[in-house]
């Protein structure tokens, strides 16, 4: 007998009454969608921006290898995506578009669509996403509703840059990801 | 409520009645002065919580059977003890579950403070000026519910809490750790001496750094571990059972 | 393994034991302010609790959906019955793949199944990614935490490991310093590693894809470069619908360190081209306890370490005092589980004060089953000393005459006997409490004489 059929027979013996499915329901949402996600991104460490003031704080931050796959902002002298992630090992700052956003906890999602290259915003030192603000939403239930059954090989929920708090629970931004995350709201 | 003023059946837990009298007297007679008919019948003796504890259920079946024949003609069971209350309630052996003078019982015992907020809906009036620090004991708080936990995001309240600050006079402390376990837990207070006496030291502490006059709650087996601690490094607190405070103070 | 005489030991250091003790705290305490902002917390734990009742009674129907979505997806599902074949299948990948080196994220799995020394007597070199993990492993310890796994150390216990492993300067002490270091050191091995094993959150039925949760980004960093992924995964973790992640993101994170949600939610459903995933299922035990009616909702834990953080006695006697994979309360219901005799005083370490219920996010009756566990416990092993005195005091509390004859012996003597024979070691109650004062009559007594 296979370890599948064994593992799901030794189920099957202690089968026992029935239980229902539970229903997830609608929970109340903040009245400011825009100022919660704001304090929640805030609160992970990363910060917020609006579409114009992003341009400033691009100059501003001079970085020199920029690699963007965003349809909503212009940014000029950027890298060429490439085939193979291992060449973005020196990338200073990566530019992407999320899809929706959970006002509760900050947390964006993006996907292949999106992505790319799925090791980009984790190889990146920097990160920017942006964010229109009418799919900012309440809660995750809300995004989940949104995402719906939208196929991807992947996708990710990012709410802030790396980080970590292993060392006597002294809070350290930048672990192994994204030293930082700017969201820019469009 | 009957037409005839109910019977309550007074269970005083062993401990209390070998060591601390004072508190079975305190119960009594605080139920009495809220109209209460109390009786304490003679032939109890253990609800069989320290066998249960220690793993040792299935020797409670005699105990049981004559803790529910003892009490069976009362109409209130009520104990000056959270953790009794809730033994009875919860832990006879699966033996009893189901039957009908076990769910009768289950439904007629009352730890003290909740028997006089829930039942007697009653109110103290009286005083006593003095700084409190309240130990919420846990299987009174957790067990019966007889106050929200910190754990969870209740409305907060706390029915010892209630009775309390109605008294004139009556100082309320705030503890930094409000409902941290104090570390008796039965035989863990000998099987886990030096956690349980960690323990204890620590809700002292909490207790001593915030001027506490006296400690109180509404279990005597923590009270008496904190107690045993407290003598033991000469510690000014003083230590009362809530139905001593709530005899004491009621006019 | 006894944990009585491993948490004294622990306790002999008070500063050690007191430190650890407040910064446990700290990390609860953060999970209560956190979960009072969420006026829905208590619906979301009934839910929670009810979404995994339903996925223990559908275990078999669940998994079978998630293998063959999964399969659709372009995953390979592996099947392991025991850890020794979940050990077996991983090695026998990274043999397909010609791989001596690869990188892991956090999977307490991994550790329950000891994967790492299996890999490494076999020539595979394994570094683990999660900052806390690679600190346990540079050190040669296991973590203590199933989610802060160096919450046991200090800084300057971190300084002295990496100025050996990673020369770092000697006696720097900053967590950002360190942490920088850990970095780079660590970058190094994400972008030569061929091979990534990661653990994973939560299995998708519907959807046959898996989730892993992380705050540093090391899951991601190594499989998104790697070739091959391998997600471990107990097959207790799996969820029926996509939508329930709702349910479970919004309740993990808040519970295990206070946080709103983790930095990256990964989901993965497919390869990226070129590339393979592997999951494997791993029973080694959990259909075991799925057959014990009074212990099989232990298996709805999702990990996240609240009850280890609440708990009075863990936070006093640390982690390694359990002696299992899993310590703390769940893994004080857990682990008798696996080995009744070993882990027989675990359910003792306990003053069933109900803590750890009331913070677990999928409302498992932690505190009920460790009562549970000592009646079973009891039964397996009939010659505990407790037994004898036990059956005595039975005697006596079954009968009135008995109790009332013992109760005023102990009184008398009490009243009697010299201070230093009360208290000897013998005596532990004495070692550090005083016994409370013998009263000049009992309650049965005067209510005999005032209430005649």
């Amino acid at each position: 007998m296979s370890s599948r059929d064994q593992i799901i027979q030794a189920i099957q013996k202690v089968k026992s009454d029935n239980k229902t499915l539970p229903e997830i329901p609608e929970f109340r949402v903040p009245e400011d969608l825009l100022a919660t996600f704001i304090l929640s991104i805030e609160g992970n460490k990363g910060q917020v921006v609006s579409k114009e003031d992003f341009q400033s704080w691009l100059e501003e931050k001079g970085y020199l290898k920029i690699l963007s796959n965003s349809e909503r902002l212009e940014v000029s002298n950027l890298q060429i995506l490439p085939s193979d992630p291992h060449e973005l090992a020196e990338l200073e700052l990566a530019i992407l578009d999320g899809q929706w956003a959970s006002a509760e906890n900050g947390a964006i999602w993006l996907d292949d669509t999106q992505l790319r290259l799925r090791a980009i915003p984790f190889i990146t030192e920097h990160l920017v996403i942006t964010i229109p603000e009418s799919n900012i939403l309440g809660n995750m239930h809300q995004a989940y509703d949104k995402i719906g059954a939208a196929h991807s090989g992947f996708g990710v929920f990012i709410a802030g840059p790396s980080k970590t708090a292993d060392i006597e629970q002294s809070l350290v931004i930048g672990a192994h990801g994204a030293k930082s995350l700017t969201v820019v709201i469009v | 409520m009957s037409n005839q003023t109910p019977h309550v059946g007074l269970f005083i837990p062993c401990y209390v009645d070998q060591f601390y009298p004072n508190v079975g007297i305190a119960s009594l007679e605080l139920l009495e002065k809220l109209g209460c008919k109390v009786s304490y019948p003679q032939s109890q003796t253990c609800c069989g919580q320290p066998l249960a504890n220690s793993g040792y259920e299935r020797d409670t079946i005699g105990s049981s059977e004559h803790f529910i024949k003892t009490f069976g003609d009362f109409d209130y069971v009520v104990a000056p003890s959270g953790s009794c209350i809730m033994h009875v309630k919860e832990h006879f052996p699966p033996e009893f579950h189901g039957q009908n003078t076990y769910k009768e019982l289950q439904g007629k015992v009352y730890e003290l403070t909740e028997f006089i907020t829930d039942v007697l809906k009653a109110e103290i009036k009286g005083e006593f000026p003095h700084r409190i620090g309240y130990h919420s004991s846990c299987h009174g708080l957790r067990g019966l519910r007889l106050g929200a936990s910190t754990e969870l995001n209740v409305s907060p309240f706390n029915k010892a809490k209630q009775l309390l600050q109605g008294l004139d006079g009556l100082d309320w402390v705030e503890l930094t750790r409000k409902d941290e376990c104090c570390g008796f837990g039965g035989t863990f207070a000998v099987s886990e001496e030096a956690l349980s006496v960690q323990m204890g030291k620590d809700r002292l502490a909490d207790h001593l750094e915030k001027n506490v006059e006296i400690l109180t709650g509404g279990d005597m087996s923590c009270i008496m571990h904190l107690q045993g601690i407290s003598s033991r490094n000469k510690q000014p607190l003083k230590f009362m059972h809530i139905a001593e405070i709530l005899n004491q103070a009621i006019q | 393994m006894s944990h009585p005489s491993k948490a004294a030991e622990f306790l002999k250091d008070q500063a050690k034991s007191h430190w650890h003790d407040e910064t446990l705290w700290f990390v609860r305490d953060k999970r209560d302010k956190i979960s009072k902002s969420i006026p829905e917390w208590e619906n979301l734990r009934t839910l929670a609790s009810g979404l995994k009742d339903y996925v223990l009674n559908n275990l078999d129907t669940l998994l079978l959906d998630f293998e063959a979505n999964a399969k659709k997806n372009g995953i390979h599902v592996h099947w392991a019955v025991d850890a020794e074949e979940h050990n077996q299948i991983v090695h026998s990948i990274l043999e397909k793949h010609d791989c001596k080196a690869i990188v892991k994220s956090k999977s307490i799995l991994t550790e329950e199944c000891h994967l790492n020394p299996y890999l490494e007597k076999r020539g595979v070199e394994v570094v683990d990614t999660d900052l806390g993990e690679r600190i346990v492993q540079f050190l040669q310890q296991p973590p203590s935490h199933i989610v802060l796994p160096a919450i046991h150390l200090k800084k300057g216990d971190i300084s002295k490991i990496f100025h050996e492993k990673l020369q770092t300067e000697k006696g720097n002490e900053d967590p950002t310093y360190l942490t920088h270091a850990a970095r780079l050191h660590l970058r190094e091995k994400f972008l030569k590693a061929k091979v990534a094993i990661t653990g994973v959150n939560f299995g998708v039925a519907e959807t046959g894809e898996f989730v892993v949760c992380t705050n540093e980004g090391n899951a991601d960093m190594g499989v998104h470069l790697a070739d091959v992924h391998i997600a471990c995964m107990g097959i207790e973790k799996i969820i029926p619908r996509r939508k329930d992640l709702g349910v479970f993101l919004r309740l993990l994170a808040r519970s295990a360190t206070g946080q709103p949600i983790t930095n990256y939610n990964s989901h993965f459903r497919s390869p990226e081209p070129g590339k393979e995933i592997h999951i494997v299922l791993l029973d080694n035990g959990r259909t075991r306890q799925l057959a014990r009616d009074k212990f099989k909702n232990s298996l709805k834990c999702i990990r996240c370490g609240a009850c280890m953080n609440t708990c009075p006695i863990y936070r006093r006697s640390g982690g390694y005092s359990y002696g299992s994979t899993v310590p703390g309360p769940i893994g004080s219901i857990l682990s008798p589980g696996i080995d009744v005799k070993k882990y027989s005083t675990l359910p003792f370490a306990s003053t069933l004060c109900g803590s750890c219920s009331d913070v677990c996010p999928v409302k498992i009756n932690i505190h009920e089953q460790l009562y549970e566990w000592r009646q079973e416990i009891t039964k397996a092993n009939p010659d505990l000393a407790k037994g004898m005195s036990m059956k005595m005091a039975s005697g006596i509390f079954t009968s009135p005459l008995a109790y009332k004859i013992s109760g005023n012996l102990m009184r008398k003597s009490l009243k009697a006997l010299p201070k230093s024979i009360i208290y000897n070691p013998l005596n532990v109650w004495g070692k550090e409490r005083d016994l409370p004062n013998p009263p000049k009559e009992s309650f049965k007594e005067w209510y005999k004489k005032n209430r005649p």
